[in-house]
């Protein structure tokens, strides 16, 4: 049994009949190719998954694609400008060597994206209570919250 | 290039090459690799730590929807176990006792997580509901699950070949020495301690997809794995029995390893020897629950340490007594770490003149404990700067005084356990730690917060580390059954760009950068003009991979000696071109230049003749610009440094927090201090997530694992940490011409003593003598009660 699921996905309408147990992040990753978004956990603790449901930064491993009708979503591949140019939050995680494997990072961005949106001027203790949805192993947490912080500010202007 | 000799892009902060990719989501991990007609792979698994297998029956799985095939240890029986790399001879002269490790369960299972069967199945749920109509008749066994168990009378026998669980028991130093000592010591420290089990836990679980190909027989594997040609090697010629060259390992960007994608496990060698039975690609992704079972853990030590003093405070002699978890079977180098990696380093920065060490390995019922960040190293620094810290406050000495009364100050240095030191200034470290830490501020800061009702502590860990594991004849001698150099290619394109082929692998290292910066640095060419490829053994010549903080030290110098034979063939081709003496021609900045002349010929004129030999010495030398170097280093590199942490314990709650760290460190010549600073942020926060979160907790009695998803089992999160003020210092590595010493593990060696000794200084006035690791709330809570009683 299949169910026909109607869905914007970074800008683009998709319509694909799925398996109603399809969660939303193998939609993206097998579905549609989309693996930049990743899974590192089955708990929805790592946040490697994070994507934008409209607007929202949600675990796209904690939803089922199926009760994603008619909604917006919006994944990593679908934040840089229309010619490619790096996002200002993917801008200054560059910058600020806020990544070391990637794993997370797609996660992450999207996560510090809505932060951002939600908290444009955040202090340091902010933005840390702000992560704890997304772990990181490599960077020990430090060039990301100097990114989140730049990037806010690069957002804001 | 000399030492020193630091030119421009070296030692800068060059933003990273690969992040484009990470950063836009088009990086490709192995789960993101898709074949067509690929089969997805479920591994069935023990549900318990220990039990004879009666029987299974596939015969309902098989029928289920979707199953394409399954496989049993039956299936695999004429298939030999997964090998252990380094063969440790114990105090009675005999080989460790090695039991065979299948690739899936032969008749007993012995750990929660031990693979029983292997299903492949249209889709990863098909796979997975027809594992579940796998039935499997156990007779459940008593089983021996925690370090300090397995060694008692009466515990569960886990190997036949194992008598009394025991792996091996192996010793180094001087005995005799250090009892002579000991009888004449003014003041002796003593401390049990526990090192605890951890689970690596890279964010990107680990991943395979193996396939066939018939027209070729030859096999791909693509698989999230740090050293892919030791995987290849590993797997063909111990394993499987296929022939080398037919198998091609791809390890594509590998989110994560921390060590534990080192090893050749028995998933993906499992799926390559399925993946012709199938005729179709197989392809399998952990689950996270899946890598806390079956994912090779870390540290899990008992020690008991003596520290024998003078009157003075100077190090007389240590005696350490470790037993050291196996698990249920030696994983690729579980062997080595508890000894030739942990034994080792037990001067640390001192003098002391006499060590004695015995180490015993165990085998238990959890799930096999190999190499994680820093691998013998934390271990052996845990030991040594806690039992350091315990003597100076039980003698009164100040904490930095005591190691400076004891610093090893003359470079090289033979320490009594078996390194030779090349190079280091621990004062140095210890003076700029001080300083950036604020140590002459700290009373005042800890008086502010006794006011809020906080107990502020301070402590020190003064580390060294042996990493650039060499030279191989050494390491052979002491029982590696591997070398233990790195190889390099670089290929010179007509048109002067150049593309690396490294045998390191990088998996967020950025790899791709820093070597680029030597490559440029060398050549005079822009970075943009240098490509690195790691990880495809179809593409590389040879590779040890990515471990012990070795890829620069060891692959950089590769890359470093082939760069080496490049300018010497340009030099040729050259002199050929500005019809000069070849000792005449000078290299620097891009241009082969005739000494004392203007006249000079461009990296990529030169370039270009090498592969258009029209006006070319053919006679002489051949055409093309590609060469190849393998390095075997002489020596290890020793970075080491001071690292301070600064913590505040809630004496209401138990509650501690990381208020500072510091971290002071010498890793020899930088390239790129950005990528260095970012290494030491993450090994301090794993080495914060020991000491004060993380820890792998089987059931003492069932072996069931109770830490067995991230809801259980605390990885730091970003408020669990401060942010860190780390520093270098430079004494250049003696013996490899980048000068380079490596940073890898730093963070994950240091912290975990240093933080401990913070919490220690800050609950010792109230009388807490013993604190292990982690420093839960709990724990802590429990100690300030019972030192209050």
């Amino acid at each position: 049994m299949s169910v026909s699921l109607s869905l914007m996905v970074n800008g683009a309408a998709v319509r694909e009949d799925v398996d109603p147990r399809t969660l939303l992040v193998d939609f993206l990753r097998r579905d549609l190719g989309l693996t930049g978004t990743h899974v590192g956990c089955d708990t929805a603790q790592c946040g490697a998954c994070t994507v934008h449901v409209d607007g929202r930064a949600i675990k796209s491993c904690n939803v089922l694609a199926v009760q994603l009708q008619g909604a917006k979503v919006t994944t990593i591949e679908g934040i840089a400008g229309p010619n490619g140019e790096l996002h200002p939050m993917q801008a200054a995680f560059k910058e600020c060597h806020g990544l070391q494997c990637g794993f997370c990072t797609t996660g992450m961005v999207m996560s510090a994206i809505e932060l951002a949106q939600r908290h444009p001027k955040a202090d340091e203790a902010t933005i840390r209570a702000e992560l704890e949805g997304n772990l990181c192993r490599c960077t020990g947490y430090h060039n990301i919250v100097k990114a989140v912080a730049q990037g806010s500010a690069a957002m804001a202007k | 290039m000399g030492a020193n000799d630091m030119t421009a892009p070296l030692g800068q902060a060059v933003l990273r090459k690969e992040d484009q990719r990470y950063l836009t989501g088009t990086g490709q991990y192995t789960d993101d690799v898709a074949m067509p007609r690929q089969t997805h792979a479920y591994f069935l698994r023990s549900p318990h730590a220990h039990a004879t297998i009666r029987a299974i029956d596939t015969s309902k799985a098989k029928d289920a929807p979707g199953v394409v095939a399954i496989f049993t240890g039956a299936d695999l029986a004429g298939v030999n176990g997964l090998p252990c790399g380094w063969l440790i001879t114990g105090t009675d002269g005999k080989p460790m006792n090695e039991p065979p490790h299948p690739v899936l369960a032969q008749g007993k299972v012995r750990y929660v997580g031990d693979p029983v069967a292997l299903v492949v199945a249209e889709t990863p749920n098909q796979a997975k509901d027809a594992a579940e109509l796998i039935e499997v008749d156990y007779d459940v066994l008593p089983a021996t699950v925690r370090t300090d168990d397995a060694l008692r009378a009466g515990s569960a026998q886990i190997h036949e070949q194992a008598p009394g669980n025991r792996c091996y028991t192996w010793a180094l130093g001087d005995r005799a020495a250090v009892d002579a000592a000991f009888a004449k010591a003014a003041h002796v420290t003593k401390l049990d301690i526990v090192n605890n089990r951890l689970v690596p836990n890279a964010i990107e679980p680990r991943a395979a997809v193996a396939s066939y190909n018939r027209a070729e027989d030859s096999y791909t594997l693509y698989v999230a794995n740090q050293n892919p040609h030791v995987e290849r090697l590993l797997m063909t010629a111990f394993v499987l029995g296929l022939p080398e060259h037919k198998v091609r390992v791809i390890a594509p960007d590998v989110g994560g390893g921390f060590g534990s994608k080192i090893y050749l496990y028995p998933e993906e060698t499992a799926m390559v020897w399925a993946s012709k039975r199938v005729g179709r690609p197989i392809k399998w992704a952990a689950e996270r629950s899946e890598a806390f079972l079956a994912d090779a853990h870390g540290r899990d030590h008992d020690t008991h340490a003596e520290l024998a003093l003078d009157g003075d405070g100077k190090f007389l002699a240590l005696k350490v007594s470790t037993v050291a978890n196996m698990g249920a079977y030696l994983s690729t180098f579980a062997s080595c770490i508890p000894t030739i990696l942990y034994a080792t380093l037990l001067a640390g920065q001192y003098t002391t003149p006499a060590i004695w060490c015995e180490v015993t390995a165990v085998f238990t019922n959890t799930a096999p404990v190999d190499a994680y960040r820093g691998a013998g190293r934390p271990e052996a620094t845990y030991v040594v700067e806690r039992i350091v810290h315990q003597a100076a406050h039980e003698m009164g000495i100040p904490q930095d005084d005591i190691r400076r009364r004891n610093f090893i100050r003359t470079f090289p240095y033979q320490t009594p356990v078996a390194l030779n030191y090349d190079t280091g200034n621990y004062d140095a470290t210890l003076d700029q730690a001080m300083k950036i830490a604020d140590v002459a501020g700290f009373e005042a800061r800890k008086a502010e917060a006794k006011k809020r009702g906080k107990l502020r502590g301070i402590g020190y860990a003064s580390y060294i580390e042996a990493c650039g594991l060499a030279p191989s004849n050494i390491a052979g001698a002491l029982g590696a059954r591997a070398g233990l150099f790195e190889a390099g290619e670089v290929r010179v394109n007509p048109t002067g760009s150049v593309t690396v082929f490294t045998g390191s692998h990088s998996h967020g290292q950025g790899h791709e950068t820093t070597f680029s910066q030597v490559v440029a640095a060398r050549l005079g060419i822009p970075i943009e003009n240098v490509d690195v490829v790691h990880g495809d053994t179809g593409r590389i010549p040879f590779g040890m991979g990515t471990y012990g903080s070795r890829s620069l030290a060891v692959g950089g110098t590769a890359i470093v000696k082939a760069l080496d034979k490049i300018v010497a063939k340009g030099r040729k081709i050259a002199a050929h071109l500005l019809e000069a003496a070849e000792s005449d021609i000078e290299f620097k900045d891009g241009k082969f230049t005739v000494a004392g002349t203007d006249r000079s010929k461009t990296f990529g004129e030169v370039a270009l003749t090498a592969y258009v030999p029209h006006n070319y010495p053919l006679d002489k030398l051949e055409p093309g610009l590609d060469e190849t170097a393998f390095y075997d280093p002489t020596n290890f590199t020793y970075p080491a440094g001071t690292h301070i942490c600064e913590v505040e314990v809630d004496p209401d709650t138990g509650q501690v927090q990381v208020v500072a760290f510091t971290a002071s460190d010498d890793f020899g010549n930088i390239i790129n201090p950005m990528i260095v600073a970012g290494q030491v942020h993450g090994g301090v926060a794993q080495g914060i997530g020991q000491a004060l979160l993380e820890h792998c907790v089987y059931d003492r009695d069932t072996g069931q694992l109770l830490t067995g998803s991230l809801m259980d089992y605390a990885l730091p999160r970003a408020d669990d940490v401060p942010s860190f003020k780390v520093d270098t210092q430079v004494t250049p590595c003696t013996h490899n011409p980048l000068g380079a010493k490596g940073c890898g593990e730093a963070g994950a060696i240091g912290a975990p003593a240093a933080m401990m000794n913070a919490v220690m200084d800050a609950l010792a006035p109230l009388g807490v003598t013993h604190l292990d690791m982690p420093a839960s709330p709990h724990r802590v809570w429990q100690a300030l009660q019972q030192a209050r009683a």
